[in-house]
């Protein structure tokens, strides 16, 4: 049957041409360019007659004295990001775990989903709104508990702190989906046995679900590491600004007006560079680590 | 002793209960509240006295956002986006999946191809090389620029092609059988039976075509050829007043402020997303744990 059940493969070669025709243009042309980073480019001399000039792009980046403190910032609000990702969507999913009318449960997850599927575009412009200092309702009840008004999104120290609130806020309903998928997988029979043995609801909990759930808790975490320089462009380009800078200023949004406010585009390729191949070392690694514990592939 | 443990377990769950509502509501309430402010008058809305209620209800902002020509024209351009965007990623989704669906054993080049579109999700070229390619290729200021780079969405690939790969074999084979080809399999037995998979993905398309907004800034040079989202980007969150048409909408400002209008605008920007969200909704459970979910 293997060997007769097989047909003319030529047909799959050409379904695959169109996509890897765009592919090729559109995602590995990108990466020919990347030769920029090694140029003085200039968009009229383009990729061929510019002149080249080895790594002085990169030496003058690292040189600014901006660059360093942009990458700290990066890494601290992914890292923050990052564990807020998975310590909320974990704790979520452990309380509706043990929601037991079906509507109610429904009724939460329709809820806490919706912010994933609004752009950061819709939600600044809500942030913007309910997080001013004046008019927005935050504030009335950081008044109303005695406290003086803060302002969210023009205060360097407060942030970095927004930024991961916030994208808790949109992110960690959807993120609920993974567990409470896993935990369809846990054995009932374990809770019965558990019963029996007189554990209470928490000691269930402690003891059944969480065990239960750590395989994906650790497979997600180790696929996240690849994301460590990853701190949300969208979300910081639409809430950030001059003035907090100085906490909230990431390598993608130190890139863009490196390079397209500034059209510095030789130096901002070199640093988006070696943002890009840092990932892809992280990725690999965070990848081939989830591969060996949890036996994971992509496809 | 009985009686006293169901007593602590009934508080309990009435305790979960109240969290979870409390969470909710957190997640709702600045929703609400921008949503209150775009039907309120302009005086109670710039004091800030509106709440989660409209107060002096009005819909005058609604009434200057759906006559504002900018607005209904960066509408237009998104409809087209999200048409022919979603159109081109459907095709090449479901064109693409089905042979990298094949085991090895039966398509030798299959996971070659398959790294080779996997890679682009671990490495890209960057902002710039990529802007620069959409400038050398004269597609600034076309819609082309908006569709075309991101006519390939991986991650809907691989969703799709493991869903693939969940489908009973004996189904192809019998195919086979009957004397199918690989057109014939994918268009009679695949589609049929994917509806699902499908139909989240192409959702999922439309959102995101409907939702990003950072080609659109960066690729048109006019604001006349903004989709929706970028035009509301530069009103709704940059806070500059030059793409405003100063003379005559100042009036008009004065009696509607700022605030109330930019809250309609956030409204309407996402009305798309929400009416389309309880489909979405129903189908993407199925949808994302048949696809992500492996044995």
């Amino acid at each position: 049957m293997n060997r007769l059940f097989r047909l003319k493969e030529m047909p799959l070669h050409v379904m695959l041409l169109p996509g890897v025709l765009f592919v090729l243009l559109f995602a590995y042309g990108p990466m020919v360019g990347i030769v920029i980073a090694f140029q003085k480019f200039s968009p009229t001399k383009g990729l061929f007659g510019s002149e080249w000039i080895g790594f002085d792009n990169f030496t003058y980046v690292f040189g600014l004295p901006n660059t360093l403190n942009v990458i700290r910032n990066t890494i601290v609000i992914a890292v923050m990001k990052m564990v807020g990702g998975i310590v909320f969507p974990v704790m979520m999913a452990l309380l509706l775990n043990e929601i037991r009318a079906r509507f109610y449960k429904r009724f939460v997850q329709t809820i806490i989903y919706l912010p994933h599927f609004l752009s950061w575009v819709i939600l600044s412009g809500i942030l913007w709104d309910v997080l001013s200092p004046s008019s927005g309702i935050v504030n009335d009840m950081v008044g109303w508990l005695g406290f003086e008004k803060i302002n969210f999104l023009g205060n360097e120290n407060w942030f970095p702190f927004v930024l991961t609130g916030t994208d808790i806020w949109k992110e960690f309903g959807f993120g609920t989906i993974v567990y409470l998928a896993a935990l369809t997988g846990i054995n009932p029979a374990l809770y019965e046995a558990a019963v029996i043995d007189g554990a209470s609801r928490w000691q269930q909990t402690w003891k059944i679900t969480l065990p239960g759930l750590a395989p994906i808790i650790i497979l997600l975490t180790t696929l996240s590491l690849g994301n460590v320089l990853n701190a949300g462009f969208e979300q910081v380009f639409n809430l950030y600004g001059p003035v907090v800078y100085s906490t909230g200023d990431i390598l993608d949004t130190y890139v863009y007006r490196l390079g397209l406010v500034d059209f510095q585009f030789g130096v901002a390729t070199a640093i988006g560079l070696f943002k890009s191949a840092v990932s892809l070392v992280l990725i690999s690694c965070s990848y081939l680590l989830a591969y060996r514990l949890a036996n994971y592939r992509i496809f | 002793m009985v009686q006293h443990k169901g007593l602590s377990r009934t508080l309990t769950t009435v305790l979960i209960y109240a969290i979870l509502a409390i969470i909710s509501l957190a997640c709702l309430l600045p929703l609400i509240n921008v949503l209150a402010v775009s039907f309120s008058s302009n005086g109670y809305a710039t004091a800030g006295l509106v709440k989660l209620w409209p107060r002096g209800f009005t819909l005058g902002p609604y009434e200057f956002v759906l006559n504002k020509p900018e607005f209904l024209r960066s509408m237009g351009v998104s409809l087209q986006r999200v048409l022919y965007g979603v159109s081109l990623n459907m095709l090449l989704t479901v064109l693409i999946a089905y042979p990298l669906a094949k085991e090895a054993s039966q398509f030798r080049m299959r996971t070659a191809y398959a790294w080779f579109f996997v890679f682009t999700t671990l490495f890209a070229g960057g902002l710039i090389p990529s802007y620069i390619l959409v400038l050398k290729l004269h597609l600034i200021d076309n819609l082309a620029a908006l569709v075309l780079p991101g006519a390939v969405p991986v991650f809907n690939v691989i969703l799709l092609l493991n869903f693939f790969r969940s489908l009973p074999k004996e189904m192809s084979e019998a195919a086979y059988i009957d004397g199918a080809g690989h057109w014939q399999t994918l268009w009679k037995v695949y589609i049929p039976l994917s509806a699902p998979a499908l139909a989240t993905i192409t959702l999922f398309s439309i959102v995101g075509h409907w939702n990003e907004w950072f080609n659109g800034l960066i690729y048109m040079n006019t604001p006349n050829h903004y989709p929706l989202s970028s035009y509301l980007q530069t009103v709704v969150v940059n806070r500059d007043l030059n793409s405003l048409n100063l003379t005559q909408e100042l009036q008009i400002l004065q009696n509607l402020s700022d605030r109330t209008v930019k809250a309609a605008q956030i409204f309407l920007g996402a009305l798309p997303v929400l009416i389309v969200y309880p489909f979405l909704q129903r189908y993407f459970m199925t949808g994302i744990v048949m696809g992500s979910v492996k044995e």
